[in-house]
């Protein structure tokens, strides 16, 4: 066991950090984090991440961990942590390949044919395009199988309608991964399929939805008799359950390793600003003990990531171990934002940012926060993943269970 | 960066689960809880021979030389097993602190006898109510030759032959090696929450004792002694966590009600994957501390109070959560369940609570710079 980098992290971590400081402004430790929530959407910002990822993959740093013939640089998922870290400490453009790099590549080099690969994954990696996730509806979120968009094959092509929700970054992107169903006679798992579809195709239309922060990181997308060749499909027909195990799989992985509970500096900052009882709130024994327990839990959730990698880098596969770090992470996001905001007493009631800490980020967050317990597994579905998989509990019982999915009971959605 | 424990370290536990698991029953816990001896010789015996009192302690005085990575891993162990024997007073309190602080003589005298489990030690430093460190320990005074005061509760002071003596001398606190088998010491067992860990009364008048370590260097002593002794805690607490969390598990898979098993109720699944989730987040904070106790890192300093608060409260949330998924038999003494909210609670007891321990934290965080602002030295994995 051992916590400080080998002599060839090391190594690497310097060469990052050089690479990094001659093209990126380095974020002053003892300086609060800026807020830079809500900018993800705006065109400029798109277009600066789109120019940063370019200088990485130009210079050999994008997308380390794939391998090389598909723009990536074949590295080890240590040294990718390690480039995240440094990178974590300059200031960057919007992360808007979170789903393409961490997910969807990763899904098309598992399942995609030759012809797939080589069309998309190099393109996918340089960034200058964009890819998003459909996979939610409006009457399928938790129970994801229950999809009901639909693809009818048509000579070479297949025809998808239906509707998908929660896609991120649907408003900019120029690709999509989708499931979709295409034998409702069928339980539901086996009824689906796989598909690559072009963001501008004729008949796709996104909606961005108006979320309670205010912020519009989400869309709708409309399908109206898109047609999509059957080229573009992933993986078998009927096996899209089993392609779409493997995005959430590398979601799963994405999340835990990218849990770090990293503003727990600020908020001890924000405790010595805030003042209680004449005196400043970190002075106070109720505001210590809460310190301690968001120092503690967010130590908590690093070390489990640093454990899930150690796994990983030594050849294990992904377990469902990781699912704690978005069971426990998400919850306590919500807390430690809620502290912040009882610390700032009145002011927390403020959105200005002009008059709040670190412009008004903590209260953003807390806006935030209910979504980041729902999205990519909600709290409940993730105690469920801990029962099952980790305690080998009992599976939820399912009315469901083979039954022809056209015969599944609904609510008043219709099929 | 590797935060696996290798396979050699994972084999001494391994060995040491099946040891525990052959001898150590939970019988054998709940006889010491209903007997009146104060711990089980046989085990003990048997812990000796294993070579486990001395895993950290160098070959010289008679240990394995190993380090405090496997010793963390057996108390894990020793902590699932609810094992009924005066190990961390024994182990991390009285060892540690002839390993920190002893002149090579005390080594010589004491580290062999502890180490082949022929002597028997612990730490003796509350006077009462109050916080668990020197500032508590003010009514006892050592004159450069004997000790005088009352100590209580003193863990496992009924079974033990010597005791390290945190005592006033002079403006300072000094610790204070006393042979309790001598002159001047009335030992008193206590009615105890936990009765396989049990407490005692030392009442101390003019009781021979040699200083260990310097004059006045108690208080900083004590505390290095108990961040030292946080973290092989942490791992015993951890252990019970997940033996407990193992228990309640297979009940519920085995107890039926509305014609299907309990522990398929959603309720019931989700009390579970929390006490998961707390028990993995105390071993994660446990692996860093454990590092930093072994590496000689600056970092145990803030390490141990996080795995102490954190362990503490999975022990406590999992014996809790194993009496309420049990229903009714949990609340009986027949079943286990009590033995784990006892020992959970008393574990939670020494070495100062949660409470103090978040404190801790908190203080050693700002004395580092930690988010004051100006200046801060970074934690190298901050």
């Amino acid at each position: 066991m051992n916590f400080d980098d080998t002599p060839q992290e090391a190594e690497f971590r310097a060469k990052a950090r050089a690479f990094l400081s001659q093209h990126l402004t380095p974020l002053d430790p003892n300086e609060s984090a800026p807020n830079l929530l809500g900018e993800r959407e705006d065109k400029d910002a798109i277009d600066s991440a789109k120019r940063w990822q370019a200088t990485k993959f130009d210079a050999g740093w994008a997308v380390l961990t794939w391998p090389k013939e598909h723009g990536g640089q074949g590295l080890g998922r240590m040294e990718n942590v390690i480039f995240n870290q440094e990178e974590g400490r300059f200031k960057t453009p919007a992360p808007i390949y979170g789903i393409g790099h961490g997910m969807l590549g990763p899904t098309l080099m598992t399942h995609g044919t030759k012809q797939q690969k080589e069309r998309y994954v190099k393109e996918m990696a340089r960034g200058q395009v964009v890819w998003c996730q459909l996979f939610s509806e409006p009457a399928a979120g938790s129970d994801l199988a229950g999809l009901r968009s639909s693809a009818v094959r048509d000579g070479s092509d297949w025809i998808i309608n239906g509707q998908k929700i929660w896609s991120t970054g649907a408003q900019y992107c120029d690709w999509g991964m989708i499931v979709v169903r295409t034998d409702p006679s069928l339980p539901k798992h086996d009824g689906l399929t796989y598909f690559i579809v072009d963001m501008h195709a004729k008949g796709v239309e996104v909606r961005p939805i108006k979320q309670i922060n205010g912020g519009s990181g989400f869309n709708e997308v409309f399908f109206s008799d898109v047609r999509v060749p059957d080229a573009q499909r992933v993986g078998g027909v009927g096996e899209g359950w089993k392609v779409s195990i493997t995005t959430l799989m590398n979601e799963r992985v994405s999340i835990g390793a990218g849990t770090s509970g990293g503003r727990i500096r600020d908020i001890f900052r924000l405790a010595n600003e805030c003042r209680r009882n004449g005196k400043p709130a970190i002075e106070d024994g109720g505001v210590r003990q809460q310190l301690a327990d968001a120092f503690i839990t967010s130590k908590g959730l690093q070390y489990t990531s640093y454990r899930i990698l150690s796994a990983l880098s030594r050849g294990g596969t992904p377990g469902p171990e990781g699912s704690i770090s978005k069971a426990v992470g998400a919850p306590f996001g919500q807390q430690l934002s809620a502290f912040a905001l009882d610390l700032q007493g009145a002011m927390g009631g403020l959105l200005d940012p002009t008059l709040t800490p670190q412009e008004a980020l903590w209260q953003e967050t807390y806006l935030g926060s209910p979504g980041l317990r729902i999205a990519g597994g909600t709290d409940e579905v993730l105690r469920n993943i801990i029962a099952e998989r980790v305690l080998g509990l009992p599976s939820e019982m399912r009315m469901d269970k083979g039954m022809p999915f056209r015969d599944v009971p609904t609510g008043p959605t219709k099929k | 960066m590797n935060l696996e424990f290798s396979d050699e370290q994972k084999f001494v536990q391994k060995t040491a689960r099946d040891y525990l698991t052959e001898n150590a029953p939970l019988s054998l816990c709940r006889a010491v809880l209903e007997g009146n001896k104060p711990y089980d010789p046989a085990l003990w015996k048997g812990v000796a021979e294993m070579g486990w009192l001395g895993t950290a302690v160098p070959e010289a005085y008679g240990g394995a030389g190993l380090s405090h990575l496997e010793l963390v891993l057996i108390a894990q162990e020793l902590g699932r097993a609810l094992a009924p024997i005066p190990f961390s007073s024994s182990v991390y309190l009285a060892t540690e602190a002839i390993l920190q602080a002893g002149s090579e003589a005390q080594k010589q005298k004491y580290l062999p006898k502890l180490t082949a489990g022929e002597a028997i030690g612990t730490l003796a430093l509350a006077e009462g109510l109050g916080d668990f460190d020197a500032s508590s320990a003010s009514g006892t005074s050592f004159d450069g030759s004997t000790v005088t005061g009352t100590k209580l509760p003193v863990s496992d002071g009924a079974a033990t032959n010597f005791a390290v003596v945190v005592a006033r001398e002079g403006s300072g606190h000094s610790l204070v090696l006393v042979d309790l088998e001598g002159e001047g010491v009335t030992r008193s067992a206590l009615a105890s929450f936990d009765p396989s860990r049990p407490l005692a009364k030392l009442e101390l008048k003019r009781a021979r004792g040699e200083r260990l370590g310097g004059a006045g260097q108690g208080a900083q002593l004590v505390r290095d002694v108990l961040d030292r002794a946080a973290v092989m805690m942490g791992y015993e607490q951890v252990g019970g966590a997940e033996r407990a969390l193992d228990l309640t598990r297979s009940f519920a898979m085995g107890r039926f009600a509305f014609g299907r098993p309990v522990a398929s109720f959603q309720a019931l699944k989700h009390r579970m994957a929390d006490v998961y989730a707390k028990t993995q987040i105390a071993l994660s904070n446990g692996y860093f501390a454990a590092w930093a106790l072994s590496n000689g890192s600056p970092e145990l300093a803030v390490a141990a109070c996080s795995t102490r608060v954190a362990a503490s409260e999975a022990f406590v949330l999992a014996s809790e959560e194993m009496i309420q998924i049990h229903g009714g038999v949990g609340f009986t003494w027949e079943y286990d369940c009590h033995l784990f909210y006892r020992r959970a609670r008393s574990l939670a007891a020494a070495l100062g609570t949660a409470n103090e321990w978040r404190e801790k934290l908190v203080s050693r965080l700002q004395a580092s710079g930690f988010g004051s602002g100006k200046g801060a030295t970074e934690l190298a994995t901050d």
